[in-house]
């Protein structure tokens, strides 16, 4: 029959339209459907049915732990008083050296004595450079920079704001603790193992080069069946 | 209550004591603006116009998972002439770039501009390619920035409250678009395309930059010959 | 195939006797025409270079007597130490299936010209548009050959070795500037006009500049038939750049006679943000992030591609467990991508949003994974050369992952396409619309270099990972998914079905999954710096949810950037057929026709 194709795509909408009805009734009776936290839950999940809206700002999605936004620096928890901890950053370069737009500028650290320092100077990234592909986290063999899960950076100016320098980059290590808990612990054991290991190996050809340092902390990121 | 002239706009009248608390000073554009405002932020209709990957998170935006429909903005209009904003969604090449302010200039005005992603606003990851526009701003105004390679859906509603943020914060009294007294104010030159993208506020650099070449050209010219011309 | 253990060993052992149908035809080849081709004997290169005045001579050959039907690639290379400008070709048969014969042939860089393959191989046109725009070469008795991705009237030939850009910098990256004294500058503060351009030295705008679109105009054919009945006048009009349905910055000229097609020529280039010559400055890691944007709607399929070419070129394996969660990602991509073109595609045809709707709702939950794997929604960036960047995440949205999985392979998405069917198959206007509507003869297709669903609707059914199995797909059971009719319905209808097979691969990835949990995902220490063991080329290719995507890298030895990369678009390839296709056909379905092809303006401009 001519239209009856028509017909039964209409059945499918106005069963679609009947369901958000029906989901609305289930939650009825457990504190409703909207600005719920357990059923926001379930409905953003692979069961979720009905209406899947995320009532953006009052609710927000999640950030999975690998999420990349823009990239932050990690520092010690500040001590009491200090407003900033000690940096991770050795400015070894690794992190320039691998960005794909080269959005990152590091000006080395220098002691007195015009040697170099494992500290960075200034630190820059241009995130209208960045594309958030995680090579400078994932390939940095200190764990000293990391793919932060802040999206809310619309701004009126880039002029200024869009050139993250040290001061704004930096962030303590309790933040990428919070943020990516399973992530950040494995790196801690991971940080461990290499320590052990290069005890070990100290002991055995008297140097442990830091290069000695971020193999072991790469390899065993990848070698202990640890997911992070 | 009285309305006080619009020239007398700050509120600074002074209001004799005992008629104070029966007298309620302001101008037609203080109670007029959060009404014009608040129907202007809420019904912002940006212009279908997808340039890159951003515009697949712009599309996922205005579908049912993220809904810009509960800001007003789901009515995405094919034409720039019913629209209010611009979405530059994706990276600004070049070729598209005289589109791109042809199309801003035929919108009405209020008309907004935000800048989606890392190559909208500064050329992005693109940025050293020969064929890419390194920030619209450098054509147009931009009221919003997101940044973001690409910014997820939330990030872009995250910047459309800011402009809703910024609309507020307008007056109908000083919104340059009601008292204008040049017909082309506000219009931006369409750049046009020649060995390379040329801007028309700029033809006076590039004369001026050719004729410092012809004059090293000269001064240079027992050498043997002048820098080759690339490509 | 489900239980059976992984021997990589166990192929067929190659015996002397047994020739693959590329070798054979080499071999062929050079008996037919011994003085014109020779082998290329350049260290890790390979394939056959042809004196350039006899390619069109050598390709009908291999066309007519040879079954190499089918011409894939067609890339410029600049080899500047030598001197020379080679043009490689990639050529497959299609109904053998195996790896390609690749001809190569070689001009002086100053007058590089050589024939045309137009008139052999249609599907040649816009590539070799292509390599006239970005090297400069002329091919002779090309029908029409002007600029496609830049302007008429660019300055140079950018992908020549001694070009430079605007913002130029290094050669090679990384830049020095950025570490160990590095301060930061925005690169337009470093020109004299504020701005990413650059003029010819001595260049003095005069106001009258170059018109960019008389040619695109001149292009066209008005000739038409005389057609009985009223008399109508041609017009010419515009379809986008901006133009909601050309699903974005994509150009349509098309000459219309009251509502019908005369010609449509498509322009393009509105989106080319210089992927390859970027790529050429990048090191090989670099390229992949890049790779995202291409077809940025798959971009896993993307990385695979990248990575199976550096693969080849570095000599790498890739351990059990990572193929797994390749093939996993890459069939998640093409459904993900299947279920968006075909959103497009119904609101082409006048369903306005409601399936798109739904199929995006499906969508959000394979991207929700996607961010849980791989940190980001859509540029995944996921895969390495050796493996994968990581093991699958434990959970996805608050479900354990395998969980996540099952319940989508299983119930979410077989339940959409089944509502997809109800809601659209069987619809009369879409079947009133399509069928019969853009109709491509398996022959032209072929010709057209046509790829992916928009072949295999036409009847071929050629698909990579059956044609030249890669990753673990030979041992896995699905089904080539043809139809035949070849018009915009099958189109559609072809895409459900490999989202069906798709699914099926899906369902016999999971039990390997869950067998090598805990398995490594990647072969050796992740480096950032690789460089090349070897000199040479390299190209690799898969199935994309588009169509055939192709890699060409080659290297020098102990180099860390690839010297020419070069990127096969199936989207770009198959806009060749939209002109052809569309003509006669009323304008209201060229949009139909091009939503049916499925292009991603990402991959056709680069």
């Amino acid at each position: 029959m001519y239209g009856l194709g028509i017909v039964k795509g209409m059945g499918v909408v106005l069963r679609h339209f009947i369901q958000s009805y029906v989901d609305d009734l289930k939650w009825a009776g457990k504190g409703g459907r909207y600005y719920n936290d357990e059923a926001f839950q379930v409905r953003q999940g692979p069961y979720g049915e009905g209406v899947k809206t995320v009532f953006y700002p009052e609710e927000k999605l999640s950030t999975p732990e690998r999420f990349r936004f823009v990239p932050f620096l990690v520092t010690d928890d500040p001590p009491p008083g200090q407003r900033w901890g000690h940096d991770w950053c050795t400015s070894c370069g690794i992190c320039a050296k691998v960005c794909p737009p080269q959005c990152i500028w590091i000006e080395r650290g220098k002691q007195p004595n015009g040697r170099p320092k494992p500290e960075p100077e200034k630190f820059f990234i241009d995130i209208d450079l960045c594309m958030n592909c995680g090579y400078c986290a994932e390939f940095c063999p200190f764990d000293a920079i990391k793919m932060d899960h802040d999206y809310e950076l619309a701004s009126y100016d880039r002029s200024s704001a869009h050139i993250h320098d040290k001061e704004r980059l930096s962030k303590p290590l309790s933040y990428w603790r919070e943020i990516a808990p399973k992530k950040a612990e494995a790196e801690d054991l991971a940080r461990q193992m290499a320590e052990a290991a290069k005890a070990k190996k100290k002991d055995k050809d008297g140097e442990a080069r830091e290069e000695r340092l971020a193999e072991a902390v790469s390899r065993q990121l990848y070698y202990q069946g640890l997911q992070y | 209550m009285t309305v006080a002239s619009t020239e007398a706009a700050n509120g600074d009248i002074p209001v004799p004591d005992e008629v104070a608390n029966n007298v309620f000073i302001t101008n037609i554009a203080k109670l007029l603006d959060p009404v014009y405002n608040w129907s202007r932020r809420n019904s912002i209709w940006p212009v279908t116009f997808g340039l890159a990957c951003c515009a697949i998170e712009m599309i996922c935006t205005a579908s049912s998972r993220y809904d810009l429909a509960r800001f007003g903005m789901e009515v995405f209009r094919a034409t720039p002439r019913q629209a209010d904003l611009m979405i530059i969604s994706g990276t600004v090449t070049k070729k598209m770039v005289p589109t791109i302010v042809r199309l801003y200039n035929q919108m009405p005005e209020p008309r907004y501009v935000l800048s989606m992603g890392a190559c909208a606003s500064g050329g992005g990851p693109f940025k050293e390619g020969y064929n890419v526009v390194d920030g619209i701003d450098k054509f147009l105004p931009v009221d919003v920035y997101v940044p973001g390679c690409p910014p997820t859906p939330q990030a872009l509603i995250n910047g459309l409250i800011a402009l809703q943020e910024k609309i507020d914060q307008q007056s109908i009294a000083t919104a340059p678009w009601y008292n204008k007294k040049d017909e082309t104010a506000g219009l931006y030159p369409v750049p046009v395309l020649g060995p390379d993208l040329v801007d028309l506020r700029q033809l006076d650099i590039i004369r001026q930059e050719a004729a410092k070449y012809q004059a090293e050209a000269v001064a240079a010219d027992t050498e043997a010959e002048p820098a080759a011309v690339a490509g | 195939m489900s239980d059976t253990t992984l021997d990589q060993t166990a192929e067929i052992p190659e015996t002397g006797v047994v020739q693959t149908p590329a070798q054979e035809a080499t071999a062929k080849l050079k008996e037919l025409h011994p003085n014109i081709v020779s082998d290329d004997t350049r260290e890790g290169y390979e394939g056959l270079i042809v004196y350039a005045d006899s390619i069109a001579e050598v390709a009908r050959t291999l066309r007519d007597d040879l079954g190499f039907n089918y011409l894939s690639s067609v890339t410029g290379v600049d080899y500047i130490e030598e001197g020379k400008l080679e043009v490689v070709y990639h050529l497959y048969n299609i109904s053998r299936g195996g790896g390609p014969v690749v001809l190569k042939a070689q001009v002086d860089r100053d007058a590089p010209v050589l024939p045309s393959l137009v008139p052999v191989f249609p599907g040649a046109d816009y590539q070799e548009r292509e390599a006239y725009d970005m090297y400069g070469f002329h091919f002779q008795g090309h029908p029409d050959l002007r600029r496609i991705l830049t302007w008429d009237g660019f300055n140079g030939h950018p992908l020549r070795k001694d070009w430079k850009e605007a913002f130029y910098e290094e050669d090679y990256k990384p830049f020095g500037s950025r570490w160990p004294d590095g301060s930061v500058f925005r690169a337009e503060e470093r020109n004299p006009y504020g701005k990413n351009v650059k003029y010819p030295p001595g260049w003095v705008p005069t106001g009258d500049e170059y018109d960019v679109e008389t040619d695109v105009y001149l292009g066209l054919s008005y000739s038409r038939d005389a057609t009985p009945g009223l008399k109508t006048d041609k017009v010419t009009v515009n379809l986008g750049p901006q133009h909601p349905s050309t699903h974005g910055v994509f150009r349509m000229v098309v000459t219309i006679d009251g509502e019908t097609i005369v010609d449509l020529k498509p322009v393009m280039g509105y989106l080319h943000r210089n992927h390859e010559q970027i790529g050429e400055r990048n090191t090989f890691n670099m390229n992949m992030p890049y790779t995202d944007r291409l077809d940025y709607l798959s971009s896993m399929s993307n990385n695979l591609g990248y990575a199976i070419t550096v693969e080849k070129l570095f000599d790498l394996s890739v351990p059990e467990r990572a193929e797994w969660i390749r093939i996993l990602m890459v069939e998640l991509t093409r459904i993900c991508n299947h279920l968006w073109a075909l959103g497009f595609l119904l609101n082409d045809l006048g369903a306005l949003q409601t399936p798109m709707l739904y199929y995006y709702l499906e969508r959000e939950l394979i991207l929700d994974f996607f961010e849980a794997s791989a940190g980001s929604r859509m540029m995944c960036n996921f895969m390495r050369f050796g493996g994968v960047a990581y093991d699958l995440p434990d959970e996805v949205r608050g479900t354990p992952t395998m969980k996540f999985l099952e319940e989508l392979i299983y119930n979410r998405l077989p339940r959409v396409l089944e509502q997809g069917d109800v809601l659209m198959t069987g619809n009369e206007i879409v079947k009133a619309r399509a069928i019969g509507v853009g109709i491509l003869s398996p022959e032209d297709a072929i010709a057209m270099s046509a790829a992916g669903p928009l072949l295999r609707a036409s009847g071929v059914p050629y698909d990579v990972r059956r044609a030249e199995p890669y990753s673990y797909y030979e041992y896995l059971d699905f089904d080539v998914a043809v139809r035949y009719n070849g018009d915009i319905y099958d189109r559609y209808l072809i895409r459900i079905d490999e989202m069906r097979q798709s699914l099926r691969i899906l369902e016999q990835v999971l039990p390997h999954l869950k067998r090598t949990t805990g398995a490594p995902v990647f072969g050796e220490k992740p480096q950032y710096a690789l460089r090349a063991p070897r000199a040479g080329e390299a190209y690799g290719r898969v199935e994309n949810p588009k169509g055939e995507l192709g890699y060409y890298v080659t290297a020098k030895r102990r180099g860390g950037n690839p010297e020419r990369y070069h990127v096969r678009a199936p989207s770009f390839i198959n806009l060749t057929t939209l002109g052809p296709m569309s003509r006669g056909h009323k304008i209201a379905d060229v949009v139909a026709i091009l939503g049916s092809i499925d292009i991603v303006l990402g991959e056709v401009d680069r």
